[in-house]
């Protein structure tokens, strides 16, 4: 078909507008971010780790907290209003294909988890004297874009179980644990040990060491934490992939 | 009891329907079952749509009216029977770009324009209508800037409507489409309705409104607990029901007239009495005999409302 290229290019360009025109939303997914960044490494400036500012090393954390909320809030509250209140059936009931729909989402969600990593890279260049290099930015903004699929993932189960009304709290209580846990908002030695073992089995902090790493912080394979990366995206999509058979089986 | 007397030669019509397959159907349920777990929503259900027509889903809550349009949209699967529209399947995207659908929605993204909602949806179709004419039909005049949160109920039913004719479809589902719109607004979308059918467009309408169904039905469905009760015009379905209703002012006891035989109902307003009746010259006859001073007398046919009550035997009047 002609028009279907088309058909994504709007979605997605709606799925932006209508998001970013949407102030609820954009407070929970850049102010959180932005925030706590502010809070926790912009004013420790004068506070050295691993040889730089501290403000440096949370760069990676912050960016992935980021990336995180814009991707379980966009998609997981995002769908559940739209299935919730019927929105998904007019839209189903035409001739729009289904991909379009969740790639707009997760466009959406990529375009904002890069942006909020690019203001947390001028706030922390421009107030804390952070200094990192075209290349290692490059890399770091990458390594958000690809490691946003994860939680995009797991955003789609949110979306597809939970009531409209109850998703944000969920996924508030989702974001957060698995955020504090998974060494985004302080450097994980600095948590207790059994913390710290937990946080392995979490997508979170390999998303998190992938980050570092880019900003020469964490030597761990690459290829094992994209391993566990994929692991989880292909846990998570079979498993919205279940539920959403079985409620097309009772709709 | 006159549900059953009703219903016999209305289904007799429904069978001799189905029998015929002609060239104009577009769209078909044949003996459709929807289970949901243990429940049946539809029940052996079968109803066709040709060409042109207007036909009106009637029935009331729970009766499996949008269970079956969901099942033509696709948005749902049979359980067992067969759905059929333009000769394909409703999940195609060929048969979907021939369909426009209006569904109950209860919220939709509110940060969108009135404007951009129609230029998306429009950009599913191959062929969209201009969007200028879009707006006129749907009578979005003035409302293209507006964000859709701040629209009334009323103005969200019109932008519904008109995404559902955005790609100029040839069948129209309406699901409870004047819900929430005043007396105007019902009206003009009546006409556009009209207007649509007059196009050669066919429009399925579900509606708990008779006097909807009334106004714009070539054919009435009638569902009751899944399965088809009754079919015809309005005409049809108001000249099945033999009921009249008897309207006067009399000294005459309600329970002495409830108590005469073929009298369904008696309501007393003030001094003047309501009786429903299947037999209206005897009642008559017996009344005007008891009390000389009868007066006001009135006798008039079933309403659609009546037929409908009577089919689906949820009589509200009062017996006293």
């Amino acid at each position: 078909m002609a028009t279907t290229p088309v058909i994504y290019f709007n979605e997605a360009r709606f799925e932006l507008l209508k998001l970013s025109r949407n102030r609820s939303y954009l407070f929970s997914m850049i102010g959180f971010p932005v925030i706590f960044y502010l809070l926790f490494g912009v004013t420790n400036k004068n506070y050295v780790f691993h040889g730089h500012t501290i403000a440096r090393y949370l760069l990676a954390g912050y960016s992935c907290f980021g990336a995180m909320g814009s991707s379980l809030f966009g998609i997981g509250a995002g769908l559940a209003f739209e299935r919730g209140h019927g929105w998904l059936e007019m839209k189903r009931a035409s001739p729009m294909p289904a991909a379009a729909y969740l790639l707009a989402k997760l466009s959406v969600s990529i375009t904002f988890a890069v942006g909020i990593a690019l203001l947390l890279m001028t706030l922390g260049t421009a107030l804390a004297g952070v200094h990192i290099t075209t290349f290692e930015g490059l890399r770091l903004l990458a390594v958000i874009a690809l490691g946003v699929v994860p939680f995009a993932s797991l955003g789609l189960i949110i979306g597809l179980v939970m009531p409209s009304n109850a998703a944000p709290g969920v996924i508030n209580l989702i974001y957060l644990p698995l955020s504090f846990c998974g060494g985004l908002w302080m450097p994980i030695e600095t948590l207790p040990h059994w913390l710290q073992v937990i946080a392995h089995g979490l997508p979170s902090f390999w998303f998190a060491r992938l980050a570092l790493r880019t900003l020469g912080y964490s030597d761990s394979s690459a290829i094992l934490a994209w391993a566990l990366l994929a692991g989880y995206t292909v846990l998570f999509l079979s498993a919205a992939a279940f539920i959403f058979r079985r409620q097309e089986a009772r709709a | 009891m006159a549900a059953s007397v009703i219903s016999e030669p209305c289904h007799n019509a429904t069978e001799d329907v189905t029998d015929h397959a002609d060239a104009s159907v577009i769209a078909s349920l044949r003996s459709v079952t929807k289970k949901f777990g243990q429940q049946i929503a539809l029940d052996r259900l079968s109803l066709e749509l040709r060409q042109g027509e207007v036909v009106a889903l009637l029935g009331p809550n729970g009766a499996g009216k949008t269970t079956a349009v969901r099942l033509l949209l696709g948005l749902s699967e049979a359980t067992s029977g067969e759905v059929s529209i333009f000769g394909g399947n409703p999940r195609d995207r060929a048969s979907r770009l021939r369909l426009g659908a209006m569904l109950q929605v209860g919220r939709m993204p509110d940060t969108l324009r009135v404007r951009e909602h129609l230029q998306l949806f429009s950009s599913y179709y191959d062929h969209p209508r201009p969007l200028e004419e879009l707006q006129a039909v749907a009578g979005l005049e003035g409302l293209r800037e507006r964000f859709f949160g701040t629209l009334s109920g009323g103005q969200k039913q019109r932008v519904l409507f008109a995404l559902a004719l955005c790609g100029d479809p040839d069948l129209i589902c309406l699901d409870e489409p004047t819900l929430g719109m005043d007396v105007e607004a019902r009206r003009a979308m009546w006409e556009q309705v009209r207007k649509l059918a007059a196009q050669g467009k066919t429009i399925l309408l579900t509606t708990h409104y008779l006097e909807e169904a009334d106004a714009l039905a070539s054919r009435i469905i009638v569902v009751q607990k899944g399965k088809v009760i009754a079919e015809g015009t309005s005409a049809e379905l108001k000249a099945a029901d033999q009921s009249r209703t008897i309207r006067c002012t009399t000294s005459l006891q309600p329970s002495f007239v409830s108590a005469l035989p073929g009298v369904t109902s008696v309501e007393q307003e003030g001094n003047t009495m309501l009786v429903r009746t299947q037999a209206p010259e005897a009642v008559l006859r017996t009344m005007l005999e008891r009390d000389p001073a009868l007066s006001g007398l009135e006798v008039r046919a079933a309403a659609l409302e009546d037929a409908f009550l009577a089919l689906t035997n949820q009589t509200t009047a009062v017996t006293r």
